[in-house]
């Protein structure tokens, strides 16, 4: 009998994907790309039961606890979706998910035993909520994901669309409605909100923060420099609404203004009366300016305490002017400043005025300091010449003390944003060589890989898994050299990959400068010894900014955060205006209605994201210019259309997906 | 706004570009058809039953949340819209309980009627129902089962009656419409307005059903049963029946209730009258000692609103005057002063209500308003779609019954009265009385038409022998909350002001039929300033039942019978969460 060739299985065939296979993991693409839009307020055992139902679909079949275990531990889950759960399923719950993590053979069960673990416990309270009320018990539902994503819910939709059609004054306006620093987040926000973008689910996110730094590079009114692009000027504004007010009441037409484009007419929420409550705002960076801007449109009279000799906080001493031009900050300040916020600089609360004093002589306080104290290596040698921290430098090159670098070689050690900036600003200052060094693994950074990638292009060299261990000097004391321990990636502690000394011998790094960049903490002595509460050295309070126990005094920002974001200190600084109004007595509300362009209809497309470029450092102007591009006029119309306009299509449509005030 | 051309089923069509195409299709002579849309309240495109093809575009759209645009090619009934509309339905079909055959909504039902158009005979899908807990003895009662998820119920609760008691509940594929904040509806701030069953295309949302209760009664040898009838039952009564409006008179009604077997049938008119008495009284000695009192003086007569105030504004809970609504007073009169001059156990009386109206369910129940001491002054509340299903159930030829007289002297009423079911109508019925009681005269009972109207607000300005009344008038209680804030602000100040909670007020009522005409609320006012205007007693003041009830019982308005009988303490009892006094 003699068989054909072709139904005999070869003994060995070339390694070639199915249709099948291949069609299978363009789907686990697009499933990773729709789990990496992160979908805020989701109810987290549905999302726990549908993540089990996935894990199950993966099961090869071999073990009793994760072909059967998976199983049921989704049928349990959905009872308690059902409501048909009792308090006494959720023991049985818990039992089944650790009878997978302990007895499975692999990590297809053990680790999705893991992860339902890990949502049983971080969600305890909503599983009982199911179980008891027979509903879910997350609070209410963002229609919008990208304004729920922005910790100052700017109407991001909402500008999108007045940029989509030219106005950009008014997206300006709308966005400093709930943003004052439109034009610093245009800069250099983290964007957030691009995270949770529905676009993400088709192709990318929108370039949200560019679109906003295209509308302030664009505006004509709000103290913008004259703009001559040709294609922008075509482009009209349009009328809107404005008014801040006491109340809830619609506004009709008679408040619809129309619009020039000076600086005075440049549309804002309408300024209350004058209360002449004066209010202290200790510290001018990003949290303190918000404030003030916000207590002056409510009538109030804020006064601004700042240390330096100007204004702007981590703004101007931590964030280089070639990512944040100072000519765009000022400006920024000082259309804030217009509403009647003052500032008093170089005065210290603490040494050149006390708290006691400051309450004596206002109706409240609110306290946003910052972090701007160094953190310490602790080695050896770490007091040489020639050693330097981040802070020091960022906070030289913001009053515009330029040091030389010539020649000099310059090792930073550290991995996050500041320690980039720190060694891009090197660079600029012509070292001659700039190295990090960083313990962990370059993709261990927190820095953002943007920044990462900069950096590198810009020609910094990365010394990743080197721990320092101590710092030699010469004989003048003058820093000469850096030694580093060799270091192994290890065990993951707490999602985070720690490192571990490798047995080799000590590394030599010789350096002129040492910058070291691991950290920032808050200089909160004088606040202490007042009696203020302290938690390693940060403030802290309530999430409506008040501190317990101390009537009238108000923090946030990073002097309670620590180190974090322009957009979280923006979201402080609101919740700080809002609190401090009504501790005065007052129900003010920032109110600002524009009339957005409808949502039409588009077809189902494809488009991929315009990004921002950055200049290479060898075709820049001149060393500290801005080195990041801005969006072409056809980018930025072709990127805003990319808009699904979830304020109109999904639940967006059910309450309007639209606040016209806070 | 400019003008667009596009094209819809091959018809050049012109149409502003802030319509829906759902808009410009129906001017164009295009029906679309819908479920969850409703005009000027929902267009959240959640059912995906207007969905319609626009040419270009890969998926279907939404007709009534998407704007036309310049040269837009629509389909509204090619292959590709036929299936996914009828798809979609099929889909709500399988979260749907069918209970067609003993539904209370039977051919009254949106989804009904709608999957019977599409030709609907078989569902694909598994069934999956999902059965909420609910409290069956209040007067408003969901059933999740009938749900379709058009969220029509959480938008009329917080946009027309600001009252916010549904909201979404759950997330994803279990998502659905529940008590805000996973409170038991009893312990909300609802106030049984009942909007949201009129506006609930299903049978989600329905009224407890009383009629048993009521048929008891009528077989009970031992009951003297007696039925007083609403001002606005009479504008809506038929419709249920397939009746004209010529048909459904309110003697056909009266003859309708006789044959069902009731002792005497009574007209809540008479004592919408003595509201006017009463509660005009009370306005004028309030008036001459006006620093003793905050102002405005609200009135009384809507029990959600009542309900609403307090949960919401219990701050201004003594504005409201003292006088029971007129369904409270006619229980109080019936049981007491009726039951003497009848000479009837009042104990043995069983006293029916005919409402457009759920709130006054939940008003006869409330131990506190009964005053006569024979159990509830009130013993049961129908609406008027109950009346029509009790009515159905004895199968009478409504249309060709003879017409008949209302009983005496309860059965008497002044066109003032029947004006009560219409928002305006107190306020009006109240000034012609009022008139009299500062000159001594009459004014042409016309004189104050200026209140009529069914805008939200309004606001009129009279002479009242000199002195100068400003009056407000609302209806919606989105609207009363308006008024109220701007009364808080300082912004408006107003002597009296009329406030009934449902649109248009009783005429609009949450217990009336369920119609999908939206010019309904028109067509009842209209009948009932007809029969005002028809009208022999135009004054409640000269009604001559009102005049022997205070000459043979009550003495005088605001006596101290009349305040035991006819007044309430409206601390006397608590919505959820309101501290007792």
């Amino acid at each position: 009998m003699s068989v054909s060739l072709s139904e005999v299985k070869p003994r060995l065939s070339v390694y070639e994907k199915s249709d099948a296979q291949q069609t299978i993991e363009s789907i686990y693409d697009q499933l990773n790309r729709r789990l990496t839009v992160s979908s805020l307020a989701s109810c987290p055992v549905e999302f726990s039961a549908a993540f089990v139902n996935l894990c199950a679909a993966q099961s090869c079949g071999k073990c009793t606890p994760c072909r059967v275990g998976l199983r049921q531990l989704y049928n349990l889950l959905n009872d308690v979706l059902d409501g048909k759960a009792q308090l006494a399923t959720l023991d049985l719950i818990q039992e089944l998910a650790e009878d997978i993590f302990y007895s499975s053979d692999c990590a297809i069960g053990y680790e999705s035993a893991a992860m339902a673990l890990k949502a049983l416990r971080g969600f305890r309270d909503d599983y009982e909520h199911h179980v008891l009320h027979r509903t879910c018990g997350m609070s209410e539902i963002s229609p919008v994901p990208c304004r729920a994503g922005c910790p100052a819910e700017v109407d991001i939709p909402g500008y999108l669309a007045l940029i989509a059609v030219g106005r950009y004054d008014d997206a300006i306006a709308l966005v400093r409605k709930d943003n004052p620093l439109a034009i610093v987040c245009g800069l250099v926000c983290e964007h957030p909100c691009e995270m949770y973008c529905r676009r993400g689910k088709v192709d990318d996110p929108i370039n949200i923060r560019g679109l906003k730094r295209f509308a302030a590079d664009h505006m004509q009114g709000g103290m913008s420099f004259t703009n001559d692009c040709e294609s922008c000027q075509a482009l009209e504004a349009t009328s809107r609404i404005a008014e801040l007010t006491d109340d809830t009441l619609e506004p009709t037409s008679d408040n619809k203004i129309a619009q020039g484009t000076s600086s005075q007419d440049f549309l804002a929420p309408k300024q209350a009366d004058f209360t002449g409550k004066r209010v202290a705002v200790i510290g001018g960076g990003p949290a303190g300016l918000t404030a003030a801007y916000y207590l002056s449109l409510m009538g109030h009279d804020p006064i601004i305490y700042e240390q330096r000799a100007q204004l702007g906080g981590m703004l101007r001493y931590g964030i280089p002017s070639y990512r944040l031009p100072r000519k765009e900050l000022d400006r920024e300040i000082d259309y804030l400043l217009g509403f009647g916020a003052k500032a008093k600089c170089n005065v210290s609360v603490g040494s050149d005025i006390t708290l006691d004093e400051l309450r004596a002589s206002y109706d409240a306080i609110f306290i946003a300091i910052g972090a701007h104290a160094d953190k310490k290596l602790n080695i050896d040698g770490e007091d040489a010449k020639g050693v330097y921290s981040a802070v020091q430098l960022l906070r030289a090159m913001g009053d515009d003390e330029l040091p030389d670098y010539s020649g000099k070689r310059v090792v930073v050690v550290g991995g996050g944003n500041v320690a980039m900036d720190v060694a891009r600003t090197a660079l600029r200052l012509h070292a001659s060589n700039v190295t990090i060094v960083y313990r962990r693994r370059v993709v261990d950074m927190t820095a953002q890989q943007e920044e990462i990638h900069a950096a590198v292009a810009e020609g910094c060299n990365l010394l990743d898994l080197r721990a320092p261990v101590r710092i030699e000097s010469d004989a003048s004391g003058q820093v000469k050299t850096l030694v580093v321990q060799p270091q192994i990636i290890g065990e993951v502690v707490g999602g985070r990959a720690s490192q571990r000394a490798v047995a080799a011998g000590e590394e030599r790094i010789d350096a002129d400068i040492v910058m070291v960049a691991i950290g920032q903490d808050t200089d909160s002595a004088a606040f202490g010894d007042y009696g203020l509460p302290l938690r390693r050295n940060m403030l802290v309070s309530g999430a409506d900014t008040a501190i317990d126990g101390f009537k009238g005094i108000f923090t946030g920002g990073e002097c309670v955060t620590g180190p974090a974001t322009v957009i979280r200190a923006v979201s402080a600084g609101k919740a700080a205006a809002v609190s401090i109004d009504r501790y005065l007595g007052f129900k003010h509300s920032i109110k600002l209605d524009i009339d957005i362009p409808d949502a039409l209809f588009k077809a189902r497309m494809y488009c991929a994201r315009s990004n921002t470029e950055e200049l290479d450092l060898r075709d820049l102007p001149s060393e500290f210019a801005q080195v990041e591009l801005g969006l072409l006029p056809e980018e930025a119309v072709q990127e805003a259309r990319r808009c699904l306009r979830c304020d109109h299509f999904g639940l967006g449509a059910l309450r309007g997906g639209r606040y016209t005030q806070w | 706004m400019v003008e667009v051309n596009l094209t819809i089923n091959g018809i050049a069509v012109k149409a502003n570009s802030n319509m829906t195409i759902l808009v410009a299709a129906h001017k164009a002579g295009i029906n679309i058809p819908t479920l969850c849309f409703e005009r000027n309240l929902n267009n959240i495109a959640a059912c995906r039953v207007c969905v319609v093809e626009v040419e270009g575009a890969d998926q279907l759209v939404a007709a009534c949340n998407n704007l036309v645009q310049e040269g837009m090619v629509v389909r509204t009934n090619s292959p590709k819209v036929r299936r996914a509309r009828k798809l979609n339905v099929e889909l709500l079909l399988s979260q749907h309980d069918v209970q067609c055959t003993n539904c209370v909504r039977g051919a009254n039902c949106e989804l009904r009627k709608l999957a019977t158009d599409l030709n609907i005979t078989d569902i694909r899908f598994k069934k999956e129902l999902t059965h909420d807990e609910w409290n069956q003895d209040f007067p408003l009662i969901r059933d999740s089962a009938k749900c379709i998820k058009c969220l029509r119920c959480v938008q009329v609760c917080e946009n027309v009656q600001a009252t916010g008691v549904w909201d979404l509940k759950n997330r994803a594929t279990r998502s659905t419409v529940g008590v805000i904040g996973g409170r038991a509806i009893d312990n909300s701030l609802c106030a049984v307005c009942g909007q949201c069953i009129t506006h609930c295309p299903t049978a989600a949302l329905r009224e407890r059903d009383d009629t048993d209760l009521v048929l008891a009664a009528l077989a009970d040898p031992d009951k003297v049963c007696i039925v007083q009838i609403a001002p606005s039952v009479r504008t809506a009564w038929g419709e249920p029946l397939g009746l004209t409006h010529e048909q459904a008179s309110v003697k056909r009604l009266v003859a309708a209730l006789r044959r069902l077997g009731f002792d005497y049938i009574f007209d809540t008119d008479f004592t919408a009258d003595l509201t006017i008495m009463e509660e005009g009284s009370e306005f004028l000695e309030r008036l001459s000692h006006r620093e003793d009192y905050s102002w405005p003086m609200f009135t009384s007569c809507c029990p959600g609103w009542v309900r609403y105030i307090k949960g919401h504004y219990p701050e201004m809970v003594d504005r409201l005057s003292t006088a029971k609504s007129p369904q409270g007073m006619f229980g109080a009169v019936a049981k007491s002063y009726y039951a003497s001059i009848a000479g009837i156990d009042p104990k043995k009386i069983f006293s029916l209500s005919i409402m457009p109206c759920l709130a006054k369910k939940q008003e006869a129940a409330i131990p506190a308003l009964s005053d006569a001491g024979a159990g509830q002054d009130v013993d049961a509340v129908l609406t008027v779609r109950e009346l029509g299903r009790l009515l159905r159930s004895e199968f009478l030829d409504a249309a060709n019954l003879p017409e008949e007289d209302f009983d005496k002297p309860l059965g008497i009423g002044s066109g003032a009265g029947e004006i009560f079911g219409v928002t305006g109508g107190v306020m009006e019925a109240a000034l012609r009385s009022a008139y009299y009681l500062a000159t001594g005269t009459n004014c042409d009972p016309d004189a104050f038409a200026a209140v009529r109207g069914p805008e939200g607000v309004r606001e009129a300005t009279f002479d009242l022998a000199g002195t100068k009344l400003k009056v407000a008038i609302t209806n919606g209680l989105a609207n009363a909350k308006k008024l109220i804030e701007a009364v808080k602000r300082g912004e408006a100040e107003y002597d009296f002001v009329e406030i009934m909670a449902c649109p248009s007020g009783c005429v609009g009522g949450g217990g009336q039929p369920i119609s999908e005409d939206a010019t309904i609320r028109e067509q009842r006012t209209k009948i009932l300033y007809g029969l005002d205007a028809k009208n022999n007693i135009r004054f409640s003041h000269e009604n001559p039942s009102i005049l022997a009830c205070y000459d043979d019982y009550m003495i005088a308005p605001l006596s101290e019978k009349a305040h035991h009988l006819l007044h309430t303490d409206h601390h006397s009892w608590q919505m959820p969460g309101e501290a007792s006094s």
